[in-house]
């Protein structure tokens, strides 16, 4: 289903929970609504749904404006945060409510339900109540529920929050290639950036109500367009002055500006062990930590304090060794204007062309 | 150790002991004052016309004011929790009036009714000339006993339906219910035991309404009387005996409503655990 949002703006009283949002979605693809709690992700999500009424905009579904559209005509399926299985009613019945309200004929209900408890492997489990599945067999029953409809648009609210990180991470990879299999447009809520970054096709930004970015998770990371998304994704340093590292010295014409730096965009590495080192800093290691795969080294540079990692196969630092520090760029931000700088001395001033 | 428990015997016998005395011996008191001439006097008094005609009265008023508050109960419970269409304070009014019967004693409530609908006034003269006269007759005694037992199946659902939350009712709006649908298949099945308790209150509360109702019937022998307002009539006539029967018949009533709610509630508790 193509998605088009015009100008969507809502109150809560006097609490303006989203203002003056703007986007399309294309037919297909599984977007992610991300961003810190009381963002008003879900309050976009839920006027999507028609469970809530915008105060302001429009919202059009192929070209057909469905401000006035009740949520049972939009043919939407809806996952909630805490699936809202209907507790009195068996797996076999909550999925079938759907159909039964559309007055399906029973044998085709039947068909039609075995079919998604065999697609969301469910199946064996019909006759049970809610409160006799594990947290992951609610979540597919929720899931299926909303399917059964064949509805065009699906909507996930939270769909992982509620349940705990391993099997949450093997849903993850399940709902994804589900969605695929299935090939509904979808657009799910999360404030867990990993989550965004590893479902998602495209991924919207969305903080105090207004949508900071939409773009790939990729581009999002790569380019930033707000110094909220730059800091929001991944994990970062932001620093007042940055002049005072070597090959950053052009930094010192925009006062104004302040810079954040990504332990991606460092390197470190014992004296000499580093290539080009006339754009290396001397560093002192301050604090070393095991992170699984890596250690985070936190080095200080001129007073500055830098976080980067550095992979496993390389030899162990020692807190309070000296060691040279490579940043690679960093990424300029002021009230007015934002940029990716390059380290100047990385750029070998004699270049020769063989 | 030993002198704690030493104080919790003390309680606990002062606490069988007005037991006892308030609720056994009474019962025993009317039990054997009953039987004292014999059962067939027992019978007798039951049967006298006018203790027929009460008990008809009693189980018209306790049918009727049944049926619509457990209606109106239900639809002003949801008003208050899910009403959307009225101002949030409007709601938070409705939820303390709601009260207002508790802390009004039954007789006052009666008064009003009385001052409002009476023969003297505007509204009962009308409804008196359209053939519905409202006090001293059948209808201000099912109002009197309807602003007595009211709070009881509001408060009764009020907090399940806040407990079962909006959730459950959106998804299936998402499925395609309408209201009707959505009431019936979802939120019915999660309040029922709520409304079983709230009708169990209140089948009890109008069986025993005494205040109300006097004020309202007029206690006028085989039209008005109600069961509580002949034992009263009864007592006032030295009539002891017979009092006693029909206060026996109310008591096994009552007993008998206990019973089935201890029943109810080991039911919820095998259903609240299988759901």
């Amino acid at each position: 289903m193509h998605i088009e949002v015009r100008d969507l703006n809502k109150w809560f009283g006097d609490y303006h929970a989203v203002r003056q949002m703007n986007f399309s979605i294309e037919t297909g693809q599984l977007i992610g609504l991300l961003g810190p709690s009381g963002g008003g992700k879900t309050s976009v999500l839920r006027m999507l749904a028609g469970l809530e009424q915008p105060d302001g905009g429009e919202i059009i579904f192929h070209g057909r404006v469905m401000n006035q559209v009740p949520p049972q005509e939009r043919g939407i399926g809806f996952v909630f945060q805490h699936y809202a299985l209907f507790k009195h009613m068996t797996v076999f019945d909550n999925v079938a409510f759907g159909l039964t309200i559309k007055k399906w004929p029973k044998d085709r209900i039947r068909t039609r339900v075995m079919e998604l408890l065999e697609l969301t492997g469910l199946a064996g489990t019909e006759k049970r109540y809610p409160h006799q599945l594990s947290g992951g067999q609610r979540q597919r029953v929720a899931f299926a529920r909303a399917l059964a409809p064949e509805p065009q648009l699906l909507l996930l609210d939270e769909p992982f929050a509620a349940i705990d990180a391993k099997i949450r991470k093997e849903l993850r990879t399940w709902l994804k290639s589900l969605i695929e299999r299935v090939g509904i447009t979808s657009i799910f809520v999360t404030h867990d950036q990993d989550e965004a970054i590893e479902v998602a096709d495209e991924i919207m930004i969305i903080q105090q109500g207004q949508l900071e970015q939409k773009g790939t998770p990729w581009d999002i990371y790569k380019s930033p367009e707000t110094p909220f998304v730059a800091e929001f994704i991944g994990e970062s340093t932001i620093l007042d002055h940055v002049a005072s590292l070597k090959g950053f010295e052009t930094a010192a014409a925009w006062t104004e500006s302040k810079a954040l730096i990504r332990p991606e965009y460092i390197e470190v590495g014992k004296i000499g062990e580093l290539p080009l080192k006339s754009a290396c800093e001397r560093g002192v290691v301050k604090a070393l930590h095991f992170r699984g795969s890596e250690w985070l080294v936190e080095v200080t540079v001129a007073d500055l304090p830098l976080k980067t990692y550095r992979p496993l196969e390389r030899e162990v630092l020692k807190i309070g060794e000296e060691v040279d520090v490579l940043v690679h760029r960093v990424y300029m931000f002021s009230d007015e204007d934002h940029w990716v700088q390059e380290n100047a001395l990385k750029e070998d001033p004699m270049p020769i062309h063989i | 150790m030993s002198k704690r428990s030493g104080t919790a015997r003390v309680l606990i016998v002062l606490t069988y002991a007005v037991f006892l005395l308030l609720l056994i011996i009474p019962l025993m008191q009317v039990v054997l004052s009953a039987m004292e001439h014999g059962v067939s006097s027992v019978l007798a008094s039951l049967t006298r016309p006018e203790a027929l005609h009460a008990m008809k009265m009693t189980l018209s008023v306790v049918v009727v004011v049944t049926l619509l508050n457990t209606m109106f109960g239900i639809f002003m419970a949801i008003t208050i929790v899910r009403g959307n269409w009225i101002g949030r304070s409007l709601r938070r009014w409705l939820n303390s009036i709601i009260d207002l019967p508790y802390a009004v004693s039954p007789v006052i409530g009666g008064f009003m009714i009385v001052l409002m609908l009476g023969p003297n006034t505007v509204v009962g003269t009308l409804l008196a000339d359209a053939g519905i006269p409202i006090v001293y007759a059948f209808p201000g005694m099912v109002l009197a006993t309807l602003f007595v037992t009211f709070p009881l199946m509001v408060r009764e659902v009020v907090p399940v339906l806040q407990e079962i939350g909006t959730q459950q009712e959106e998804a299936a709006s998402m499925l395609g219910a309408y209201q009707w649908t959505t009431f019936w298949r979802v939120t019915w099945p999660s309040i029922r035991w709520g409304v079983l308790y709230g009708v169990v209150l209140t089948v009890a509360r109008s069986l025993g309404e005494f205040g109300a109702v006097l004020v309202v019937s007029g206690n006028i022998m085989n039209k008005t009387q109600t069961m509580t307002t002949l034992v009263y009539q009864d007592v006032d006539n030295f009539n002891i005996a017979s009092a006693n029967s029909l206060a026996l018949v109310l008591a096994a009533g009552s007993i008998a409503l206990l019973l089935f709610m201890e029943w109810a509630k080991k039911r919820k508790g095998v259903h609240g655990d299988a759901h």
